[in-house]
């Protein structure tokens, strides 16, 4: 996560075959899982590929849950799980493949950010060159090498997710769980991991991300899990679940010189619902329910008007928008 | 040798597990602020016998006898030892091999390795064991040892010539045994119950019914077996302790010994069993 980032040792990314061959996937077949009478989640089919997903969803709604049960910490009460073939009842076959950055911020005591990290994975049963040598580079990876000497119990929250996150990656797995990764890191140390992130992704790792944050979510999702109340409400990439929000008008953004002659020929249409001219005069948001068209005529109008488009592009095919819509402000989500 | 190579071979790759395990399970069982109370329970004896050895050298007429001496130690070992010490002790710390993980939410680092959770369960059995004999054993020896010496070179004659050292081999094996066989039930109560007091009181209890249980149901406790073992008599049955004193025929020692490794090593595989469905969930 520092500059140096570029010169330190990469984990090994899936081999050309492995790529070529048909991705294997993290499937969930209807699970549930219940907490006594408390529901965690419910009747959950999934298949996740390559790639970053995030699990976004309101508090409680089911994504640590999800999280725990495809890394084994819990089991479902109903349904099955399997991770690139691998039940998740073999921790012993799954971890090898598998990194788990949990959001319990808490530590075997006593350990130092490198003897954290060394001792799991002698606990893998590396041998010790081996487990130095991918302690270091882990430590390098997320910008702890100086502090790793120092116990974890003196580190500030944000040392800790990272000293946590570095433990994760560090027998180079192939799937990366994060749980809420980028909590308590400042605002350098998130670009930088989602940097990283975004380059396992484009590996051909999974990356599993929670996280309330949906801007970034926004910025580093190949696709999206949306959860609310232990039910997954829609997945897939973003723009795909955004088209599949039929009930809410896709909002369209277009940068002209004359917004309001644009604005009156829109509304001789019926799919459109709402055009408002931007506060500087030189565009306008409209609310379609037939996008496609939209653009069509926009074609026309931009043709038969002499108009001058700068740019069109659509305003609310992200995470945030797609969240509003399917999962409203129950959540409170940022 | 690379960590692909070790894991096709399991056996390497087992003990080279256990043996990372023992090396983080070790530090905690033998030096965790959560143990002070193990550490009373361990250097109470040795203190006592320690001053009784003291004060004893200082007099200078003793109204006691070396036999005597051995007659308590005896009663020490039975009662305090086998009934209070060791099995508290026990308690404290096998029962917190899963448990104390748990409270501190630190369990699923172990639980995101690849490892067996039988062979978790195996090489915490074996810390917690390392831990429960250097303590429980060293003091039992150290014990021993402070309670007659004393009676210097009458002691020294007792102990090289004699059969001080037959008696203290079998006084360390005893505690030894005591600690394999309750370390695997509180290892196993800890794996089974949120909160292993309420079975660690019910094996309290059925422990200390022994004497009073008929000659039958006496052959399902470990005291009995462990009580055969000791070296130096019984329990008098005319003195305080009476209830204590064993009224059926003991087992000879070469069933006693291999009969409680098998139970023990029984509970130990159950446990390993349990511990491969154990799930964390720290908020419940």
């Amino acid at each position: 996560m520092t500059s140096s980032q570029d010169a330190s040792p990469q984990p090994p990314a899936p081999s050309p075959r492995e790529r070529s061959s048909p991705a294997p996937c993290i499937v969930f077949d209807n699970v549930s899982r219940f907490y006594g009478e408390v529901l965690g989640v419910n009747r959950v089919n999934l298949s996740i590929g390559p790639g970053i997903t995030s699990l976004v969803g309101p508090n409680g709604s089911g994504k640590t849950t999800l999280m725990n049960l495809m890394t084994g910490l819990i089991r479902p009460s109903r349904g099955a799980i399997s991770v690139l073939g691998i039940p998740p009842t073999r921790p012993e076959e799954l971890f090898r493949k598998m990194g788990y950055c949990t959001q319990f911020d808490a530590f075997p005591k006593g350990l130092t950010g490198y003897q954290f990290i060394y001792s799991f994975l002698l606990v893998h049963g590396m041998i010790e060159s081996e487990a130095a040598k991918l302690t270091e580079e882990a430590l390098q990876r997320v910008s702890m090498t100086e502090a790793a000497d120092r116990p974890v119990a003196a580190y500030s929250k944000g040392m800790r997710q990272r000293i946590k996150l570095a433990q994760a990656i560090a027998h180079r797995p192939t799937v990366l769980v994060l749980d809420e990764p980028l909590n308590g890191l400042d605002p350098m140390a998130r670009n930088e991991t989602i940097a990283l992130f975004k380059q396992w992704g484009e590996e051909g790792r999974h990356v599993i991300v929670s996280s309330h944050i949906l801007h970034e979510v926004d910025r580093i999702s190949d696709q999206v899990i949306l959860l609310s109340h232990g039910y997954v409400v829609a997945e897939g990439p973003i723009q795909g679940v955004r088209s599949e929000v039929k009930d809410q008008p896709m909002q369209i953004l277009v940068r002209c010189d004359k917004p309001g002659l644009l604005a009156s020929r829109l509304f001789e249409q019926d799919h459109v619902v709402e055009a408002k001219v931007n506060e500087d005069g030189k565009g306008l948001l409209v609310r379609t329910r037939d996008a496609d068209n939209l653009y069509l005529l926009l074609n026309r109008i931009v043709l038969d008007n002499g108009l001058e488009v700068e740019a069109v592009a659509p305003a609310d095919d992200d995470v945030n928008s797609v969240y509003q819509y399917l999962i409203g402000a129950e959540g409170g989500t940022t | 040798m690379t960590w692909s190579q070790i894991a096709a071979q399991p056996w390497m790759l087992w003990r080279r597990q256990v043996a990372a395990i023992l090396r983080l399970e070790l530090k905690k069982s033998l030096f965790s602020k959560r143990a002070w109370w193990i550490y009373i329970l361990t250097l109470g004896p040795v203190a006592i016998t320690g001053l009784h050895s003291l004060v004893s050298s200082r007099s200078s007429n003793i109204h006691h006898t070396m036999g005597e001496d051995n007659m308590i130690f005896a009663g020490i070992f039975q009662v305090y030892f086998l009934r209070l010490g060791i099995f508290f002790g026990c308690l404290g710390i096998f029962s917190n091999l899963f448990r104390a993980e748990m409270l501190e939410h630190t369990l699923h680092y172990y639980f995101m390795s690849p490892v067996r959770r039988e062979v978790l369960a195996v090489s915490k059995y074996l810390a917690g064991l390392i831990a429960a004999i250097v303590y429980f054993v060293g003091s039992v020896v150290l014990s021993f040892l402070f309670m007659s010496a004393h009676w210097g070179p009458v002691f020294q004659q007792y102990l090289f010539h004699g059969p001080g050292l037959h008696q203290l081999g079998w006084y360390a094996l005893t505690a030894a045994l005591a600690c394999v066989g309750y370390g695997s039930v509180f290892l196993l109560t800890g794996v089974l119950y949120r909160n292993p007091m309420i079975p660690a009181a019910v094996v309290f209890v059925w422990e200390n019914l022994n004497p009073f249980l008929p000659s039958l149901l006496k052959k399902f406790s470990v005291i009995f077996y462990l009580k055969s073992l000791c070296p130096v008599g019984e329990i008098p049955t005319d003195g305080p302790l009476a209830f204590l004193a064993t009224m059926t025929e003991p087992p000879p020692a070469w069933l006693a010994i291999p009969g409680l490794l098998v139970v023990s090593a029984l509970i130990l595989v159950y446990a390993a069993a349990k511990a491969r469905k154990l799930e964390v969930s720290y908020s419940d």
